[in-house]
């Protein structure tokens, strides 16, 4: 036996999985509640006495984590044109796991200023200028910065003529700085991974200490990513597979949590029908979007203004009494697993709604314009009708009877043939909720990791 | 090629509904080969596209091309929206089939200049020619 132990610290849970490498099984799931507000263990033991007992001591060959614990990774990130460099910089951070809090672009007002250090990120994004462009946007919020009592790292990742002199004036002010390659060094070209990287680098060395989980470090052994970076890590594995596995291709991930609902795909999403143009900024290879007014738990309520009643009813197959008030008392008890069948039943209405809503804004349009030579066909976003694989992770899919019909509900629709959401992909849940595990075992196990997330996804179609 | 133009930054692509994308192409060419930094924002591009990227790059001109027949239509405003965008002194070119019909060119390129674009060609202009007048009008340094 070789035996790994698997660890997310989550806004609301700290769940574990206990696997065995080389039999590429999975032993045991536990979960209980975060503990980061007084002391990150209590919450790691308590689930670990929920593990069997020959597991609670078990001599573990690796344990590692993820952690979305107090707050998650929160960012602050700022361009100087909104649809380009600040866009890029914002697509880095949510593609590093971070949970965006803000984007600002051009030069930073007095109020901007005054709001962004009462946001207290955990990091600071600084971008503006393509290599060469613009110096004067990124030099002056440099000083703007600089001359605030904002104190968390800042990482300069804008017009290369200016990163020495940005990096210069922040250091002289005593901030902490980082400096890596342009995020956008020509229009519409992308330079997301050594800023990726970067803030993965700064989440080990500083994040994890000022967020009171340096404790559960030294037991576990390593922090190593925020978790939507781990399943993030798991979706690429999957897709791209390992040396000796063939990947699966091009797939979607979405995760619905209690506070958001993450999408995840990985895929150019070129145009599938000839004679259409992509506009716009180019997409990640790998991208990942965040709807922050989408959980099924503190944004319960936020569903129901969105969809409201009649659009969840529409996903629900019991009668569903006094929704506004259960909703509302659904987000205030963050931690209710569902009890009855009607709890059920709304979790699972809730979950569709979310899911479809959160496909529909992470998947590209298209628009069709008329010229004097006749129409054309203009692609923004991703296509991902031709994806073949769709992946549903989170709490909603382990407990859920039905839990496929979630995924159904996000696919390509004839009534809107403008998005471009998945057409007849394969359906798969994550029933184990081994996904994060799968992410954060995948650089040092990968062929052992790949396979476990195959043997346990569930296949739905 | 000159040290005067390898400073000079040039936002080039092809406004509204319009996929004509070989002479756009041949444009970049003649401008790179030329020396100087060519942003292509490509077809299909709106007025806000053009003035972004000149923003984001700090570009020394905007070079129009509208080959539909449309140009009037697409063009009007693009002064007004440079100055709203903070770069109202950038040099700006517009050039291809801007109008439908028989017309006088005078008269077409008299409308142009006084939409407030620097200078207006007319369809089948040589791109020598182009980058002959923006070396000339793009100040030195």
């Amino acid at each position: 036996m070789s035996l790994a132990l698997l660890i997310d610290f989550g806004s609301t849970f700290t769940k574990l999985l206990a696997v065995d490498l080389a039999a590429e099984e999975i032993l045991a799931y536990a979960q209980s509640c975060t503990t980061v507000e007084t002391d990150i263990m209590v919450g790691l033991r308590r689930a670990l006495d929920l593990l069997p007992p020959h597991l609670q001591g078990a001599p573990y060959e690796c344990r590692l984590s993820s952690s979305s614990a107090a707050g998650g990774l929160g960012m602050i990130t700022i361009g100087l044109i909104p649809e380009l460099s600040a866009e890029a910089a914002r697509r880095a951070a949510l593609g590093a796991g971070a949970k965006v809090v803000k984007v600002y672009s051009f030069r930073l007002s007095t109020r901007e200023l005054e709001e962004l250090v009462g946001l207290k990120p955990d990091i600071l994004l600084l971008a503006g200028g393509t290599d060469g462009g613009n110096r004067e946007v990124i030099l002056d919020n440099a000083r703007l910065l600089a001359a605030s009592r904002i104190s968390c790292p800042v990482l300069i990742a804008g017009n290369k003529a200016a990163a020495d002199e940005v990096q210069s004036i922040l250091s002289a002010a005593g901030k902490i700085t980082l400096l890596t390659d342009n995020v956008m060094p020509e229009v519409n070209v992308l330079n997301v991974e050594p800023v990726r990287e970067m803030i993965r680098k700064i989440f080990i060395e500083r994040i994890i200490e000022s967020k009171g989980l340096k404790k559960a470090e030294e037991f576990v052994g390593g922090i190593l990513m925020p978790t939507p970076t781990a399943v993030l890590r798991a979706a690429q594995l999957l897709s791209q597979g390992t040396g000796s596995e063939k990947g699966l291709g091009d797939l979607v991930i979405v995760d619905i949590g209690g506070a958001t609902t993450d999408v995840h795909s990985i895929g150019a999403g070129n145009p599938v029908q000839p004679g259409v143009v992509r506009k716009g900024l180019p997409e990640p290879l790998t991208k990942r979007t965040v709807e922050a007014d989408l959980g099924l738990r503190y944004n319960a309520g936020t569903i129901l203004k969105l969809c409201g009643e009649g659009r969840i009813l529409q996903h629900a197959s019991l009668f569903q009494k006094d929704l506004a008030p259960r909703l509302e008392k659904l987000s205030q008890c963050v931690e209710v697993l569902p009890q009855t069948a009607e709890d059920q039943d709304l979790d699972f209405a809730l979950a569709t709604c979310a899911a479809r809503a959160a496909m529909e804004r992470h998947a590209g349009s298209i628009e069709a314009l008329w010229g004097p030579q006749g129409q054309y066909y203009v692609q923004y976003g991703k296509d991902l009708t031709g994806v073949e694989h769709l992946i549903g992770t989170g709490g909603i899919f382990i407990h859920h009877r039905q839990a496929g019909g979630i995924l159904r509900g996000t696919l390509f629709s004839p009534e809107e043939p403008f998005s471009l959401r998945p057409k007849t992909p394969n359906l798969y849940t994550d029933a184990r909720y081994c996904l994060f595990a799968v992410g954060l075992l995948a650089d040092r196990y990968p062929e052992s990791a790949f396979r476990i997330a195959r043997k346990y996804l569930r296949r739905w179609n | 090629m000159g040290d005067h133009q390898k400073s000079k930054t040039v936002v080039l692509g092809v406004l509204g509904v319009d996929a004509h994308v070989v002479g756009n192409k041949i444009m970049a060419h003649a401008l790179e080969s030329e020396g100087f930094k060519v942003v292509n924002i490509g077809t299909f591009s709106s007025q806000q596209d053009f003035i972004r990227a000149a923003i984001e790059t700090a570009a020394d001109a905007i070079l129009v091309a509208s080959l539909c027949g449309h140009g009037e239509m697409e063009c009007r405003g693009f002064r007004e929206n440079c100055i709203e965008a903070g770069v109202g002194e950038i040099h700006l070119v517009v050039g291809g089939n801007l109008v439908v019909g028989k017309q006088n060119w005078e008269e077409v390129e008299k409308r142009f200049l006084q939409m407030g674009f620097n200078r207006a060609y007319p369809p089948g202009v040589s791109p020598k020619q182009v980058i002959a007048d923006l070396k000339k009008d793009l100040p030195k340094g």
